[in-house]
């Protein structure tokens, strides 16, 4: 007597990946930017990690069985949405404010628009953006690295008050991280590191980070200076998050194009944003409002770069 | 001389899995039962042309069909017919099949002999009446791929040895054993349809066979042998084509219209088997592999010969077979029973053992793209997936899934482990319907 047959469709066989390796990965490209933001403004920036991601998980673990659907906490993508929204704090934070903005982020906007994989924007940085708008005293003190724990000001902060430049950050300071700012975003190294480990997993792909740098720095050299092709291309490229941004933050799966065009799309559209915002706009930084407005776009972008089949011709929209 | 780029955009890096490279085709010899379904080729299914009780000899005609996309069938053992039963198939239909008790003499039914074959009429009415159908695994009537008319201009003959499925060597133990008749077979097709030029692709998993066609074909001027790059699905049709040639087979359009004919290794050879001899189709090799078996091996086998006959000539099983695959791991179709029999299609039948025949349950899609870079046809399976699954089934034509191939790809890479290929199968079928209802 045989045993029973399965009977399934094919393909039989699958690759080794799975969502929650791809999460943890990323997890780990992280790692080295909350290091650095450990070292550069104290323990306390672990505490708030620590807080924020255990807000987005026990959120999600509740908003799940309240709303009677399967657990999805293994998936690691809760743990993402916390490490990130954490990176984007600035270290002074009350931890009751980190803990508002990891609930709002997964779940308005994860769980209620359908969990993973239906989010409409980014997480964290919808969270980051309420927060700000919220509260903005809490959200905008800055402290020195130490030893001097004393409030400031952020690079891109102390342009738009007009500081002249010679009491600016130099850019070595900009570079390693020797500046006010959020607990992730200052320590360039740190996050090309984990970029890069991405890069080599093959979690993401380059197309989306450098049109976003790309377009963001070309704009501010052609219009960020007192004349025109003056604007100062390092200042820009090492200072407000960019890079962290253009890296970590645009380049969410489920808030970017699927296309390679369509990617190209984001990232420039990305990087005009953000530019504007800048230049002409009252907020020091764009990258936050640029990444949320072009993910609200992704999926016109998505219907408008549909590729053309092997063998086929240009379809209407 | 490269006219192709020897490769292609997308794909998936499956596992080779060829264990059975070294394996030498073996003879099975004669089971004690050949059950033999009237439908092994894309088209319409043949009527048996015997009757239970009837005495019938190898290489005799038992099924045929008036429709013109078909293809004889023949006994491929001596003996009696025990039966004409109805068998269900694995992919759901019900066919006629006819069941015959070998006498295990073998003895050649007078009608086998070689055919006359002096122009190009003869030549393709004699594909016919060999019963050739492609080996490849697709199982279309060869007579009917190779009908092209006549002053329509065909460039290059292609000749398929990627076999970028898993686990199956058969093309490749073929290439190696008897490339001399694959090359005749390729000069035959050349003669009588008036093709200047023969490519033979084999991926480059696969040196030995490349380098004993190359020495075959070097004072050949229009015949030359190609490496292309091992990927996955570099063997489905429109996609060798490209590689080759560089060229685009149109959408809903044969590889005819751009001037090529592609036919597998082991059709090519079967020709020229053919032509010399007159036997038809009536034996199969097949890779007989996966973690359940105990000896993986090549085996050349009676059509007809039911699968768990082969599995005991290889020893049986080490591990319970959970899943039976006859084909490939990506294409291949499971079979619910081991007593079906091996067809004119078949090119491997592969065991697996509960481990490897597990089934991951479905992960909300996490948009990631890898299904768009991996789909060779440019398709973006991530949202015909969503389409299927809301059911809005209108919109699938938009996204081009009928020129989906089904080859796995998408569903390989899918970190969420989606059932991609699985909700297209669905989707084309209630697209057809649609239509179909449309027009009555």
């Amino acid at each position: 007597m045989e045993s029973q047959l399965l009977i399934s469709s094919s393909p039989h066989i699958r690759d080794e990946d799975t969502t929650d390796k791809i999460m943890k990965d990323v997890v780990i490209a992280l790692i080295p930017a909350l290091i650095a933001g450990i070292y550069y403004f104290g323990f306390r920036v672990l505490l708030v990690a620590v807080v924020t991601i255990l807000a987005c998980v026990v959120s999600e673990y509740l908003s799940r069985r309240i709303m009677k659907r399967n657990q999805t906490i293994q998936d690691f993508s809760a743990v993402v949405t916390g490490m990130l929204l954490a990176l984007s704090l600035p270290p002074t934070i009350p931890l009751w404010i980190a803990v508002v903005g990891g609930t709002f982020a997964i779940v308005i906007v994860k769980q209620l628009f359908g969990g993973l994989g239906q989010n409409f924007m980014n997480p964290a940085l919808a969270a980051r953006i309420v927060l700000l708008v919220s509260w903005p005293q809490q959200m905008t003190t800055w402290i020195n690295p130490n030893p001097d724990v004393i409030s400031s000001a952020t690079p891109l902060a102390l342009i738009k008050e007009g500081v002249s430049k010679a009491e600016l950050p130099g850019y070595l300071d900009l570079f390693i991280g020797n500046i006010a700012g959020t607990i992730g975003e200052t320590c360039v190294p740190a996050l090309l590191l984990g970029a890069a480990y991405l890069l080599i997993r093959r979690v993401i792909t380059l197309e989306i980070p450098l049109t976003f740098v790309g377009t963001t720095v070309l704009l501010t050299w052609i219009f960020g200076g007192e004349t025109l092709f003056t604007g100062d291309i390092l200042y820009h490229l090492l200072s407000g998050g960019l890079i962290m941004a253009a890296f970590f933050m645009a380049t969410d799966y489920t808030t970017s194009p699927v296309t390679f065009k369509g990617r190209i799309i984001m990232g420039i559209g990305c990087g005009i944003l953000t530019a504007v915002i800048r230049l002409f706009g009252s907020y020091p930084d764009g990258v936050s409002f640029a990444i949320i407005i072009m993910n609200v776009i992704v999926p016109l972008i998505d219907r408008y770069t549909i590729p053309v089949s092997f063998g086929g011709e240009k379809s209407a929209a | 001389m490269r006219i192709g780029k020897n490769s292609f955009k997308g794909g998936a890096n499956v596992p080779h899995y060829k264990n059975t490279l070294e394996c030498k085709t073996e003879a099975m010899g004669i089971p004690d039962k050949v059950v033999i379904p009237m439908l092994q080729h894309i088209g319409a299914p043949c009527n048996p042309v015997v009757s239970k009780g009837d005495t019938v000899k190898l290489g005799q005609l038992i099924g045929s069909s008036e429709s013109y996309v078909s293809a004889p069938i023949h006994a491929s053992v001596s003996g009696k017919v025990t039966d004409i039963s109805t068998i269900l198939t694995s992919v759901g239909t019900f066919v006629p099949a006819v069941v015959i008790e070998p006498d295990k003499k073998q003895e050649i039914h007078e009608d086998v002999k070689p055919p006359r074959v002096t122009n190009r009429e003869e030549f393709l009415e004699a594909v016919k009446q060999s019963g050739l159908v492609g080996l490849g695994g697709a199982g279309f009537p060869t007579h009917v791929k190779l009908s092209v008319q006549p002053g329509r201009k065909i460039d290059y003959l292609l000749i398929n040895g990627a076999e970028c499925e898993p686990f199956i060597t058969s093309d490749y133990r073929e290439m190696v054993e008897n490339g001399e008749g694959i090359i005749e077979g390729a000069k035959i097709i050349m003669k009588f349809l008036g093709i200047p030029k023969t490519i033979i692709g084999v991926e480059d998993n696969k040196p030995e066979a490349i380098s004993k066609l190359t020495a075959l074909t070097r004072n050949e001027k229009d015949i030359d042998v190609v490496r292309l790059k091992s990927r996955y699905p570099q063997g489905g049709e429109k996609v060798l084509i490209y590689a080759l040639t560089g060229r685009k087979v149109p959408s809903g359009k044969l590889p005819l219209d751009i001037g090529v004919i592609v036919i597998n290794v082991n059709s090519a050879s079967f020709i020229n088997e053919y032509i010399k001899t007159g036997m038809p189709l009536v034996k199969k090799r097949v890779t007989i592999d996966g973690p359940a078996v105990a000896r993986a091996a090549n085996v050349e086998v009676p059509i007809g010969t039911q699968i768990k006959d082969v599995f005991d000539y290889c020893g049986g099983f080490k591990n319970p077979p959970a899943k039976i695959i006859m084909g490939g791991p990506m294409m291949g179709v499971t079979q619910y029973s081991l007593e079906l029999p091996v067809m004119k299609q078949t090119n491997a039948v592969l065991a697996f053992d509960e481990n490897m025949a597990k089934v991951m349950e479905e992960n909300p899609c996490i948009r990631c793209g890898r299904c768009v870079n991996a789909c060779p046809m440019n398709l973006l399976p991530l949202t015909m997936n969503a389409l299927v699954s809301n059911n809005k089934i209108e919109e699938l034509g938009k996204y081009h899934i009928m020129d989906c191939m089904e080859c796995g790809s998408c569903s390989f890479v899918c970190p969420s482990k989606r059932h991609l290929v699985q909700s297209f199968k669905l989707g084309k079928a209630r697209l057809r319907a649609a239509a179909a209802q449309k027009k009555g």
